[in-house]
């Protein structure tokens, strides 16, 4: 790969958000880890709606729904297996992280499919609706299901295991979720540059034209959809893990405006934009959170700056306008 | 030539479509055969405009039937019709504008070659495919400009470019909607030159309103008024047809 001045960034962006917390391990801070972790996994959320939104032009205002079905996988499975109880079908609960973000990732893409498969026979304001809308239900059903913790929502006594590292050590956890967001930033690449990311990039610019061509940009796009839906569904179930608790705010329709906000802040459609766009969320959080309770005013005054003066989000202002080849 | 003998490429019998009171298209029938040229000329609001959208897929007729390769295509979709080898350009430039002009033919390379569903390989080091859209951007004349996003071609390569998607559909007929439009003199020259010898290709369903590229090229002309072909023949025909000089040529030779 040429060394792009967006590839150095994005060099620097990785190596900074591996530095910062084994220094601050080092140092003895192992909250910071988490806050760094908190970063990762919010990154790798928005990174599966970067495909649909970035690469797509796909406005999903419902992929909270995907997030917290991956949270619930995590919860429910890690319930039953620590009470032995058996789950649906004979199943039984599992501790594993490895087989809990398969189930997550299944589970939260076969719902996207479903969901695609019908939002997207709509476009623009009414697509983001009818997204919101799939997900309101998401959120409204965890709530009224008592079976595991309704609106109280479900603990995770220990957090899940991992083969070879000590999950329960900050630094063991952050450095999964760091593998795991790097390996799906790859898998992004390789998408973003295939004969499918064309298309799918294509029917952002020009639906019209894909269909002229004779691609059919509905299963492309319903295709993208349910990967998206599989990746913020992965990052769920690390979220999960990382609060050892799910609740139904993690469905809320305010974790989808925030992906939202993440890819616009770093900017959509760049590898490295939701990354980069939640380490200024996540920060920003933490230091005018500790300051006001009104923090997000200010954020509003950074998303409002962005998008009136740096369209191309936190990358776009220093790395260039995209290329595309 | 025997076109009485060969089965039409594309053939439309009876076709109508209606908005409201307006009979925008009525009763059209209309084929197109191996190896010609048949321009479709009408004033504005003639319904052009309709009747192409009803031959690729984005306007459903309300009765009559389009046959095409042998096939009814009446009820696909409009990338269905593409896949079949309906090569179609727009009257306004229609591409992927962030993408340069060699993805945009690789796109329609891709799609011929039915591979849309491949996730891993990188497109930009697909050497195979990258030579086969560069050869369509070649016969074009637009190979220096490959690299150019297709946003910032000039009007008249928008349009070359255009044509060259169609022929990396390995089209069994296009549809070329005004083809001439904003073009400068020396542009619709040499462009008719090219379409002249891409009839052998695949025959040519041709809108245009510039006249003398019509009679250079037409092997036949359909002239459509308020939605009804009035009349179909040769160039002298339709020169000569008095139907025709009075609901549209007017003063023209």
């Amino acid at each position: 790969m040429a060394m792009t001045r967006e590839n150095l960034i994005n060099i620097i962006l990785a190596v900074l958000l591996l530095a910062a917390p084994l220094a601050a391990n080092a140092f003895g801070q192992p909250f910071y880890v988490t806050l760094a972790t908190r970063i990762v996994i919010l990154a790798l959320a928005a990174t599966g709606l970067n495909l649909a939104l970035g690469l797509g032009g796909l406005v999903s205002f419902g992929h909270a729904a995907f997030f917290g079905i991956g949270g619930y996988a995590a919860g429910i499975l890690a319930t039953h297996g620590f009470s032995g109880d058996p789950l649906l079908f004979g199943f039984s609960g599992t501790n594993q992280m490895l087989v809990i973000w398969l189930v997550a990732m299944v589970v939260a893409g076969l719902v996207g499919l479903l969901i695609g498969a019908i939002s997207l026979r709509t476009s623009g304001v009414y697509f983001i609706m009818i997204t919101l809308a799939f997900a309101q239900m998401v959120y409204y059903f965890a709530i009224s299901w008592p079976a595991y913790g309704g609106e109280d929502g479900l603990s995770i006594l220990v957090r899940n295991q991992f083969p070879g590292v000590n999950t329960m050590r900050p630094l063991g956890f952050f450095l999964i979720c760091y593998a795991v967001l790097m390996a799906v930033l790859g898998l992004f690449v390789l998408i973003r540059g295939s004969r499918f990311g064309s298309a799918l990039q294509a029917a952002r610019q020009n639906e019209v034209r894909v269909a002229t061509v004779g691609i059919a940009p509905f299963r492309i796009r319903l295709t993208a959809f349910a990967i998206s839906a599989a990746i913020t569904g992965l990052a769920g179930a690390l979220f999960a893990d990382l609060n050892r608790f799910v609740s139904p705010s993690m469905l809320s329709w305010h974790m989808s405006g925030e992906l939202i906000v993440l890819i616009i802040l770093g900017g959509a459609g760049r590898l490295f934009g939701p990354l980069a766009g939640a380490t200024l969320f996540v920060i920003i959080e933490y230091v005018l959170g500790g300051l006001t309770e009104r923090w997000q005013f200010f954020l509003g005054l950074i998303l409002l700056g962005t998008v009136l003066f740096a369209r191309g989000g936190l990358l776009g202002l220093f790395a260039g306008k995209a290329k595309h080849g | 030539m025997d076109k009485i003998m060969a089965e039409p490429v594309l053939e439309l019998s009876n076709l109508s479509k209606a908005f409201g009171a307006l009979r925008a298209t009525d009763g059209v029938s209309l084929d197109l055969h191996p190896g010609e040229i048949h321009a479709l000329i009408g004033p504005n609001g003639a319904g052009k405009s309709t009747l192409i959208h009803q031959i690729c897929g984005t306007l459903r007729q309300d009765t009559g039937t389009i046959r095409f390769a042998g096939e009814d295509i009446g009820a696909l979709n409009t990338a269905e019709r593409a896949r079949r080898g309906l090569g179609r350009t727009f009257q306004v430039s229609s591409l992927a504008p962030d993408f340069s002009a060699l993805r945009n033919v690789m796109l329609a390379v891709q799609a011929q070659e039915g591979s849309s569903f491949r996730f891993f390989k990188p497109v930009m080091r697909d050497v195979g495919l990258i030579d086969r859209s560069m050869a369509m951007l070649e016969r074009v004349g637009l190979k220096d400009r490959a690299r150019i996003p297709a946003a910032e071609l000039s009007h008249g390569e928008r349009r070359q470019l255009e044509i060259a998607i169609a022929l990396a559909l390995d089209s069994k007929a296009f549809l070329l909607d005004e083809p001439m439009a904003g073009m400068g003199p020396e542009g619709s020259k040499t462009l008719t030159g090219f379409l002249d010898g891409l009839r052998q290709e695949a025959p040519i369903l041709l809108v245009e309103h510039d006249m003398d590229a019509v009679f250079a090229l037409a092997d036949r002309i359909s002239v459509l008024v308020y939605g009804k072909v009035i009349a179909t023949g040769t160039v002298d025909e339709i020169r000569r047809d008095p139907a025709v000089r009075t609901a549209y040529l007017g003063d023209h030779p």
